[in-house]
């Protein structure tokens, strides 16, 4: 399988993205450069955590305007797997390829530290390799992470099944204390209606081998892959 | 040239942790007649021409396409000595 993952300005997170899919997969990953505008036929691509023109107004609001992303969203309408994490999911939020919005964490922290989150639907490409409910140990690392949406949107991702992770405790139980940030009904992840488009908080790739303290992470790359060979 | 003053502010129903925590701070300094703080951002930008309807509606397309997020955002502005119209709307 062919990833690619999209450096920004001020993203920090693409070499971790690149060692897990090319050293822990062993798949094939190339870096786009945000001013690119070809995917180069890859079978998914990455928006990586970081600090994309230093937040400046608001977070994702101007790399949604990058070059790069108006093939994405071209390639995500098609259908195109697009996975994004941390800051690559403020900047889908941005361009509208996710519904809703991110605010300030409600404690105006800073949090960088390991999260639970519980896998709420394996009906996408991201997540069918997890088991229903299956709790998952992520850390996460961001300012801005309180999701927002409107009753009505809000309605429709639960009713649709899109909300794919919820922050939860070590047992799978949602409560205010186990809810990091602050956000609507503890979401943590959601994807579009056509399920091929994924934003999450938490950093699966940094939780892809032992050695870094966690390996639930690699579920979530390993089930694009499981998609790819036909094994779901 | 032409200047115009862009006010953005979060929706009503839209949690401000930020105005939250001011109020708090205000609040023990004595100042408990504060009720509520909205914290919101202001931007000045100089643009070419002199202030028109089509000056007007360029600056509405920006607000709208960045400068504001219209799920959590309004935003209102005002070209030189005008006064700021209704949020987001044009005349």
């Amino acid at each position: 399988m062919k990833f690619a993952v999209v450096t920004f300005p001020g993203s920090n997170c693409d070499d971790d993205c690149y060692e897990v899919v090319k050293e822990v997969l062993g798949q094939e990953i190339r870096f786009l450069w945000h001013k690119d505008r070809d995917l180069k036929g890859i079978d998914c691509v990455i928006l990586p955590g970081g600090f994309s023109y230093g937040d400046y107004l608001r977070t994702g609001a101007v790399a949604r305007f990058s070059p790069i992303m108006e093939v994405i969203i071209e390639y995500a309408q098609r259908g195109g797997l697009v996975l994004g994490i941390c800051n690559g999911f403020q900047i889908l939020l941005e361009a509208g390829l996710l519904p809703g919005a991110m605010l300030r964490n409600s404690f105006l922290s800073f949090i960088c530290r390991d999260v639970f989150v519980r896998v709420e639907t394996k009906e996408t490409p991201f997540t069918r390799r997890c088991e229903p409910q299956q709790v998952l140990k992520l850390p996460i690392a961001h300012m801005d992470g309180h999701y927002f949406a409107d009753p009505e949107i809000l309605r429709r991702l639960e009713g649709e099944g899109q909300v794919v992770f919820r922050y939860c405790t070590a047992r799978g139980d949602l409560s205010e204390e186990a809810n990091p940030n602050g956000s609507l009904s503890h979401i943590a992840g959601i994807c579009n209606s056509k399920r091929n488009v994924l934003g999450l908080m938490p950093h699966p790739e940094r939780a892809s081998e032992a050695c870094l303290g966690g390996e639930d992470g690699r579920l979530i790359f390993e089930s694009l892959l499981a998609g790819k060979n036909g094994l779901s | 040239m032409t200047r115009a003053k862009v006010y953005i502010t979060y929706k009503a129903g839209v949690v401000d942790p930020q105005g939250v925590t001011i109020r708090g701070a205000l609040v023990s300094l004595g100042f408990q007649e504060v009720q509520e703080v909205r914290m919101g951002k202001f931007i000045e930008l100089e643009l070419e021409g002199s202030s028109s309807d089509q000056l007007r509606s360029r600056l509405q397309s920006m607000c709208e396409r960045l400068l504001a997020n219209p799920i959590i955002e309004d935003f209102r502005f005002e070209l030189d000595g005008e006064a700021a119209g209704a949020p987001g709307v044009k005349e």
